[in-house]
């Protein structure tokens, strides 16, 4: 079968060495299987994230957006652009509708692209991984490749925020989307039903305001919890990061005991679809999942 | 009260709405609310907010300047869009709410050290210098804004979180003396210089 | 007239002959029940059982045909025998459905059922065929009373359809309100801008139109006769002109509520007016800038809504008028239309803009019509303008603004006529002698819209805050004056989109009551009956109680003061035989004994047989399709009622809880409509009543020994299938607790 093929916009937090790291690991054998060719953007920029608008202003990112959507309807023509990250893709897609919309700002951002040698004519689609999974590759060639089952594992589906708004998946539902939850039952697991399934984990204010975002986070865990999961599973490097990373500081100011796994979908798919403990980029959680490896040793 | 600010009361004297539709980003949707309250009650950091954005669009609409633009209300958004997707009337809640921030921001209005403007403002700065966001380099810059002694406190009651995360090899040590950046991170900056530009004449910042 | 033959039919479908013994039926409807012919079929709504039933009128000269199958609500249409009279014994809905399912409950089950083909039997033989009323009127042209936007729409609508109109307007032009508006709410796509009114167009239509006849500067001098028959008496200047007509559709509208009543908002100063002066201002500036009455151009406003309405503190109109908010975001729209830069402030507590309002709103807010959450308490003059304080719902702050201009948006006040509760004791007292009474008397009668020479009184009765009383939620537009409609805001507040509907659906009443009357046929809710009540004058005492309890007014006296019945005017509800207390009062298919010889066909076990009876009277309306979607849905309930549906509980006579508790019922359960001023009583006051006279029966029960108990009511709505049922049973373990009636055996 051909393989499909993708401009690949990584975004920072999945740079080598960064937070979001293996998840950019864990998508490899994903893609292998599933025939998805991602061919990374050139000379790709940051998206400006959810924080940008501080000092930022609206044209400085567009300008920024649309140099991404520039470079790769350059170089890597006719395909869509497509990232792994909710907050790069919303930055990305939203820049892309806004120039399309306006062609007043289509013109000034151009005019600021023309620095940095770029133009963009308005020809690209920005796409979740997500999206790719669903609409172009589909439940049923998902669940084709697997070969281990991911039998008796109970999964907490989190879905978090910007995957799921303000574009969401088409034909989801913003209060209660059903994607994730299909996915995790592709791969043999049992999803769980609970009630923090598009709670906001605190985002960018998990650094500025910690005690906010800790609450958050805390109810998501518990939640997940009190609902008999063994592991959070997202499609969001921000809500894996913090939903991951603040359980120690939890469990130090409150005396919880909090220690949820928290993962990629791609790592449940890569597991299940024979891959290793590497592969999967297991060992780049902090909260490890045993079941989760052990069937990867297999 | 900064340059900035004087020159805006000036410009719109005490017609604060006509001022946001002009000037933030979104803002000609303020008039559109029809102050149902769904938005206060869909967010996450609601109960923290000291305005609400439905009274935020209310106090806008009563010529309210200074206690929105002091406000510190729309720095808790955590960008989570629940106002949006429920809004009735479709009022794009959280571009208006990061739009107020950035235009407070800008006129040097808004609370001196409020932790969210000060993170918003690393983070674009380290993101200019090359394109893309050093982690590392931001971190420490975030434990370090409010001084070198609570840096240090903060950098340590965070160490264990850290380390786990160089050892997952989620945090580069090494980022420190280079990282990533874009290859044209000088084109980026003109780029971004150029859109600045056109956008301060188009909201009359400069003529 | 050829002799009586009754027939019974009784069908062993469904499931009614594998659970009911079928033999024992035929067996008491032949012996018991004195049927000439009892005939059994599988399947008796089918073309052959209907067959069957045809074939006997046709061929063996049957008169009265007893159906024992389903509820007399089902299978109307195959058991339509229209030459016979009918009863119905339901074994289906009312036996086999909510008995309790097994071979324990076989006996009381096959109890139910003999007793319901007894009552059946006993009730058709004591039924006459409806003949018809014999002194109809045939007069088949509609009275219009009123000229604006609901009058005009009544009479081309009926006039479309083919009906001669009348239309009489008081003022000199058509028009009303409508032709006191500069623009109209937008009524069409995309509801973004007002629209003309389109009025002149109206009026000059009505005026061209070849079926109708306009009697402007005209107002009613008398209403006399009955639907089919009204003889109006109109007076144009100084002359009399009559006219007869079949119906009449009363589209007087409002008028607004005084702002001089309402000082602390402003109202006297100046610069402040209400919505019907703005018009004036806008028609005056003709599109260009608004100009207040001192020739200043406005440059700011301020509309207060909810002046004067939504009132809790009791001085003011307590309810809201529905168009006010959007006539204010169309007034709004004038200023900015004409020039964007006016400041124009809605100041709302709750903004309710029905139907497609909301895109109305929304695009008030486009063009930059400032809404403000807050609640006015103040106005007083500032400058050369106004200051209106108020208390910001959002802010939660007292504030105020300033503004050249302040609109208040006051509400509507129906133009009904005369109260009738206040008008019938000045007239008693003015019948008496007094002389300040007759005095008053003419003055109140100077109101009058209709003048009905009616026993009742000149106009219709009203509901709260002078609106035409109406059944508001199943048939708006029915008055309680038979075969006269309302329409409009004299119905209820309502904006002119709302009013134009109901004017097209007023004129529809108009025309289905004219053809009833014309065929002597009740008019809605029983539409189509031919049946009618008479008077056995007689035994009649002249007590007057069915003149005044009759709630349409269809009573009068003759010069005897012998009731005198309009038989158009009647609804055929049976209130009036409900209330004779010397029942000379019945209908040819309906009355004390059709009702009276059920209650003591029943077997009545003895006191010690642990099996209680109990008569449910359920109205007919509500209440017993209730008790069969109980059936529908297989609820079950106890065996030991015998219910039997009634046309009102209004139509209850008291004699009939009397026989009951003599012939040893131990209880009677009555189920009739919601009472009250959000009455759901389908001829508005027979619930009321029944609750009424039964308070009364306490005397009765203790002459008889018998617990209050003994006799209870209940309200139930349609939708109260499992309810009622929960009702019954709880009814029969009351009954058990307080034992059985002493008063069996002694019949």
């Amino acid at each position: 079968m051909a393989k499909k093929n993708y401009a690949f916009y990584p975004g920072c937090s999945s740079q080598k060495g960064a937070s979001a790291s293996n998840f950019v690991t864990s998508i490899g054998m994903m893609c292998d299987k599933l025939d998805i060719q991602l061919n990374e953007i050139p000379d790709w920029n940051c998206c400006g994230a959810s924080i940008g608008y501080g000092e930022g202003g609206e044209l400085p990112r567009l300008a920024l957006n649309a140099r991404n959507l520039a470079l790769a309807e350059k170089n890597l023509p006719g395909q869509d652009l497509v990232s792994g990250c909710p907050a790069c893709w919303l930055s990305t897609r939203e820049t892309a509708e806004r120039l399309h919309q306006h062609s007043d700002l289509m013109a000034e951002t151009n005019v600021a692209l023309k620095e940095a040698g770029l133009s963009f004519k308005g020809g690209v689609k920005a796409r979740h991984m997500v999206e790719v999974l669903i609409e172009d590759v589909g439940f049923a060639g998902m669940k084709a490749q697997v070969v281990k089952p991911l039998e008796g594992l109970k999964i907490a589906g989190y879905v978090g925020c910007q995957t799921n708004r303000p574009f969401g998946i088409a034909g989801e539902s913003f209060e209660n989307p059903m994607y994730l939850d299909k996915m995790i039952e592709t791969v043999g697991a049992e999803a769980v039903s609970y009630d923090q399934k598009v709670t906001c984990c605190g985002g960018a204010l998990a650094f500025s305001e910690p005690e906010k975002s800790q609450k958050q986070i805390r109810d998501i865990v518990e939640s997940a919890y009190d609902n008999g999961a063994e592991m959070i599973v997202t499609p969001c490097q921000l809500c894996q990061a913090n939903v991951e990373i603040y359980q120690s500081e939890i469990n130090k100011k409150h005396g919880t005991k909090l220690a949820m796994p928290v993962m990629y979908y791609s790592q449940l798919m890569t597991v299940a679809y024979g891959g290793n403990s590497k592969q999967a980029g297991l060992d780049g959680n902090i909260i490890h999942s045993q079941k989760l490896r052990d069937i990867a040793a297999k | 009260m900064s340059n900035q600010n004087q020159q805006a009361v000036a410009r719109y004297h005490n017609n604060f709405l006509r001022e946001v539709e002009e000037r933030v980003e979104d803002g000609d949707w303020v008039k559109m609310c029809m102050q149902c309250g769904v938005c206060a009650g869909s967010c996450p950091l609601g109960s923290a907010w000291e305005h609400t954005p439905q009274k935020i669009f209310m106090m806008i609409r009563a010529g309210k300047r200074d206690e929105v633009l002091k406000s510190d209300a729309m720095w808790m958004c955590t960008s989570c869009y629940n106002c949006i997707v429920r809004c009735p009337r479709k009022l794009p809640i959280t571009h208006i709410m990061h739009g107020l921030a950035n235009y407070a921001h800008r006129l040097d209005m808004a609370p001196k050290g409020q932790p969210t403007r000060v993170i918003a403002k690393l983070f674009w700065d380290n993101l200019v210098k090359t394109g893309r966001v050093n982690e590392l380099k931001f971190s420490l810059a975030m434990y370090f804004k409010d001084g070198f002694v609570q840096g240090i406190k903060n950098a340590m009651a965070m160490q264990s979180a850290g380390l786990s995360l160089v050892k997952a090899k989620r945090l580069n040590p090494m980022e420190i003396i280079g990282g990533h950046k874009c290859k044209d991170s000088s084109g980026i900056k003109k780029m971004i210089a150029r859109a600045r530009e056109i956008e301060d004449r188009k909201k009359g910042f400069t003529s | 007239m050829a002799d009586n033959k009754f027939a019974a039919y009784i069908c062993s479908g469904c499931g009614i002959g594998d659970k009911i013994d079928i033999g024992t039926l035929e067996k008491i409807a032949k012996k018991e029940g004195k049927m000439a012919e009892v005939k059994v079929h599988p399947f008796l709504c089918s073309t052959e059982g209907v067959q069957l039933i045809s074939d006997d009128i046709a061929n063996e000269a049957v008169t009265h045909v007893c159906i024992a199958a389903c509820s007399r609500r089902a299978k109307t249409e195959a058991f339509y025998f229209p030459t016979v009279a009918m009863s119905r014994a339901n074994l289906r809905e009312g036996v086999l459905w909510v008995v309790a399912e097994g071979d324990a409950h076989d006996e009381v089950r096959q109890e139910m059922a003999d007793d319901y083909v007894r009552m059946a039997c006993a009730e058709v033989k004591k039924m006459k065929l409806p003949e018809g009323n014999p002194n109809h009127g045939g007069n088949k042209r509609i009275l219009v009373v009123g000229g604006g936007m609901s009058g005009m729409t009544s009479a081309l609508e009926a006039a479309d359809a083919g009906y001669d109109v009348v239309i009489v307007e008081k003022q000199a032009l058509l028009g009303g309100w409508g032709a006191k508006l500069w623009k109209r709410v937008p009524f069409k796509a995309p509801y973004a801008e007002p629209q003309d009114t389109g009025v002149a167009e109206l009026a000059a239509k009505v005026s061209s139109h070849p079926r109708i006849k306009v009697y402007v500067g005209s107002t009613v001098a008398e209403t006399a006769g009955a639907p089919g028959r009204f003889n109006i008496k109109i007076a144009q200047d100084a002359d009399i002109v009559e006219e007869t007509v079949g119906a009449i559709v009363q589209a007087t509208g409002f008028t607004s509520y005084d702002i001089a009543k309402l000082p602390e908002l402003g109202g006297g100063q100046a610069n402040v007016t209400d919505q019907a002066g703005l018009e004036a201002l806008a028609i005056a500036a003709n599109g260009a800038a608004i100009k207040r009455a001192d020739g200043k151009v406005v440059e700011s406003v301020v509309f207060v809504q909810c002046a004067g309405q939504r009132d809790d503190t009791g001085k003011h109109l307590p309810y809201c008028s529905g168009h006010c908010c959007a006539t204010s975001i169309k007034q709004a729209m004038y200023f900015k239309d004409a020039n964007p830069d006016i400041n124009t402030v809605v100041m709302y507590q709750d903004l309710r803009v029905p139907g497609m309002g909301e895109d109305f709103y929304r695009s008030a807010q486009d063009k930059g019509v400032t809404f403000t959450k807050g609640r006015a308490s103040g106005v007083e003059s500032s400058g050369s303008g106004c200051r209106v304080s108020f208390r910001d719902l959002i802010l939660d702050e007292d504030t105020s603004v300033e503004a050249d201009l302040v609109v208040l948006a006051t509400g509507q006040v129906p133009s009904a006529g005369v109260d009738l509760e206040a008008w019938n004791p000045v007239v008693m007292a003015a019948d008496g002698g007094a002389e300040d009474a007759k005095q008053k008397k003419a003055e109140m009668q100077k109101i009058s819209i209709l003048n009905l020479n009616y026993r009742q009184g000149p106009d219709m009765p009203q509901f709260k805050h002078g609106f035409a009383d109406s059944h508001f939620i199943c048939f708006p537009y029915e008055t309680r004056r038979t075969g006269i409609y309302a329409a409009g805001p004299v119905r209820r507040p309502m904006d002119m989109l709302q009013a134009t509907e109901d004017a097209t659906g007023a004129a529809l009443k108009a025309i289905q009551a004219v053809e009833n009357a014309s065929l002597g046929r009740a008019a809605h809710p029983r539409s189509g009956d031919l049946s009618f009540p008479t008077a056995r004058l007689e035994g009649c005492t002249q007590c007057k109680r069915c003149t005044v309890e009759c709630p349409f007014g269809a009573i009068d006296e003759d010069e005897r003061r012998f009731p005198k019945f309009n038989e158009e005017r009647c609804r055929r509800c049976g209130t009036c035989m409900g209330a004779c207390p010397v029942r000379v009062i019945s209908f040819e298919n309906y009355s004390v004994d059709t009702v009276g010889s059920q209650i003591k066909s029943v077997d009545m076990p003895d006191e010690f047989s642990e099996k209680p009876r109990i008569l449910i009277l359920a109205c007919e309306n509500d209440a017993y399709p209730a008790l069969d979607m109980t059936g529908l849905s297989r609820t079950v309930y106890s065996a030991f009622v015998r219910v039997i549906p009634v046309r009102c509980l209004g139509s209850v006579n008291t004699i009939w809880i009397t026989d009951a508790l003599n012939a040893g019922y131990d209880g009677v359960m009555m189920m009739g409509c919601k009472k009250g001023d959000d009455y759901q009583c389908h001829f508005v006051k027979g619930s009321e009543l029944a609750h009424y006279r039964m308070s009364k029966i306490g005397d009765t029960l203790t002459q008889l020994g018998l617990e209050p108990e003994r006799v209870v009511t209940h309200e139930v709505a349609i939708t109260d299938n499992t309810r009622v049922a929960q009702y019954i049973n709880d009814y029969v373990a009351q009954i058990n607790e307080i034992g059985m009636s002493p008063m069996k055996g002694f019949n």
